[in-house]
């Protein structure tokens, strides 16, 4: 059973080398995320004034903030809010997504709402989404989790409603119908499993979105709060401290874009190994 | 060919009905007394009726929503709260500034982005492949503010070529746009790559082969034109989403545009002004896909007698 399992990772890792880097910086922000307290140097909202923009030293491995806060355990705490607000957000939209999509699919009457509603969402970029959310809802972590969380629903959604589409035409889902099974244990038991797959693509190349538009929210302020330690809050800094101490700009952001980068390539890699049609194609 | 543009338009007309009142309703789910929540906690009482009157919060929603409707067709998009100025003309105002940006930004965009993929896809499985391919990932992985702050601290602080901010001369417009367009650059590389080595696999590519055409020919002439139509779609989208999606790029080089606005509108709980924002973000994207589709059209007879 075990090598069952682990023979095709073992080929996986070998055609996909760029997706198994991928996949080693997105191991890294799970185990920085989840251990933060443990790998944390210092407590990330100790205020030292004397260390203010001190450069990267012994002290101070990536150097300090304005108020003289440590740089890397303010990323390895970062690491955590985003791990946190990504892997909420995008698990309600999935969750909210993949259920629209199936119903949209069984229920023919409500298609036509549904997918318009979703038509609605995607006329506009995501941040614009989200910051009208912003704006009903107040700033926050929880509302920002459903910001986010509104911004990626139509993806799944209409993913889900054309793979539904097809799934639902299969003898497998035919025969229940015909065996008097409920509507929902048709479609949680026959649909959603025959369709699960390019879903848990989709969670992969959706969750770099996610951090993104979180950074960029709290980045101009609209997002998670201060003092809390936030990638794209400490990038705010740099607007009014980034031209005396290059430092506080250079490091959230390289720790953001190695994350992105790594969930983005990991991605690509899940993609093609599912359809090798699409090999080094995009 | 004119029925066809006739049926687009008319299809554009539903899409922005239906976001007019999606917005519309959705101010309306505002938790709690909508007034006292855009007015803030410590604001007077006076202040709070004050809103509820110029919101129309006392009179029932489809009242509301029908002298909404109304006010819209005149052209009457309300007053925004903090400036007591109306905001169409906050929009008006601010509209240029948006547009020229990513009207910039587009045509970097595909120039650059449309050159790389093509690159990658001639020279498939070599080095420019990888190189560019690299490039693309980097370039949809670069957070947009990042950029925007390294380029400002090199080029402005370091090296005191680039004005850091504002708006004005040609010299204004150089990181704006490198930052705005760095992700559809990236995105057009992989499209124009992937599109290309699809059509490449394409019988009448074989053909024109097999006819003896040069190989430089049958990419130029018979691949690129073909593999170039879903890419106008990429960019019309791009660009569809870059009035409204510069809202970023323009926080960090303190812009004049829209999407600072909407920051601020935000930030105030603004509510005449987001309505007014998304209301033009929505009719760009609509009208930008209403011209591509009409492009689409004029380049691929097909479509018209689908």
């Amino acid at each position: 059973m075990r090598r069952r399992f682990l023979v095709p990772i073992g080929r996986f890792m070998r055609e996909h080398r760029l997706a198994t880097f991928g996949a080693v910086l997105v191991l890294a922000f799970l185990v920085t995320g989840i251990f933060a307290p443990l790998l944390a140097p210092q407590d990330p909202n100790k205020i030292n004034v004397r260390a203010s923009l001190r450069p990267p030293g012994a002290e101070y491995l990536l150097g300090a903030d304005n108020n003289g806060r440590d740089i890397l355990s303010r990323i390895i705490y970062g690491a955590r809010v985003s791990l946190y607000i990504s892997s909420a957000s995008v698990g309600l939209a999935a969750l909210v997504g993949v259920s629209l999509g199936i119903f949209a699919a069984w229920y023919r009457w409500s298609r036509a709402i549904i997918m318009r509603l979703m038509d609605v969402l995607l006329a506009f970029p995501g941040i614009v989404i989200a910051l009208t959310i912003i704006a009903i809802l107040g700033r926050g972590v929880e509302n920002v989790i459903i910001a986010i969380a509104i911004v990626q629903t139509p993806q799944f959604a209409r993913l889900t409603h054309g793979l539904a589409l097809s799934a639902q035409e299969q003898t497998y889902v035919e025969a229940a119908v015909a065996g008097g099974e409920s509507d929902l244990a048709i479609l949680t038991r026959y649909v959603l499993p025959n369709i699960l797959a390019p879903i848990v693509v989709q969670i992969s190349l959706l969750i770099p979105g996610a951090i993104m538009t979180a950074a960029g929210l709290s980045f101009i302020g609209l997002g998670v709060q201060p003092p809390t330690a936030e990638w794209g809050a400490m990038l705010q800094l740099s607007l009014t401290w980034g031209r005396l101490a290059p430092h506080i700009t250079i490091f959230p952001g390289l720790a953001l874009m190695l994350v992105v980068f790594g969930f983005n390539v990991l991605g690509d890699g899940l993609r093609d190994a599912m359809d090798p049609r699409l090999q080094g194609r995009s | 060919m004119a029925r066809y543009i006739f049926g687009r338009i008319l299809m554009g007309i539903p899409i922005l009905f239906l976001v007019i009142t999606a917005v519309f309703f959705a101010f309306r789910m505002i938790p709690g007394d909508a007034a006292r929540i855009i007015a803030g906690d410590e604001a007077p009482q006076e202040r709070v009726e004050q809103i509820r009157r110029d919101l129309g919060l006392d009179r029932p929603a489809i009242v509301q929503y029908g002298s909404y409707l109304a006010n819209l067709f005149r052209g009457d998009l309300g007053t925004s709260f903090s400036s007591r100025r109306p905001v169409a003309l906050e929009l008006s105002e601010r509209y240029w500034n948006t547009f020229s940006l990513a009207l910039a930004a587009i045509t970097l965009a595909t120039i650059l982005g449309v050159g790389m993929g093509v690159i990658s896809a001639v020279f498939r499985g070599q080095p420019a492949d990888h190189i560019v391919t690299i490039l693309a990932l980097l370039g949809i992985s670069i957070p947009v503010f990042w950029l925007g702050l390294l380029m400002m601290q090199l080029f402005s602080v370091n090296l005191g070529l680039l004005p850091a901010a504002g708006y004005g001369t040609w010299r204004h417009f150089v990181m704006p746009t490198i930052t705005l367009s760095v992700f559809s650059i990236a995105f057009i590389t992989r499209m124009t790559r992937s599109s290309l080595l699809e059509t490449i696999q394409q019988d009448y590519v074989r053909t024109a082969r097999a006819k003896g055409v040069r190989e430089r020919f049958v990419l130029l002439l018979h691949s690129l034109r073909n593999a170039l139509l879903p890419v106008t779609i990429i960019v019309g989208l791009r660009f569809g989403y870059m009035v409204g999606g510069a809202v970023i790029t323009e926080e960090v080089f303190a812009w004049p545009g829209l999407g600072r606005l909407l920051i601020l509108a935000v930030a105030q709980r603004d509510i005449p002004l987001v309505q007014g924002l998304l209301l033009v973000f929505a009719a760009s994207f609509v009208l930008v896909n209403l011209l591509v589709d009409i492009f689409y059209a004029f380049l691929d007879p097909r479509i018209r007698y689908r």
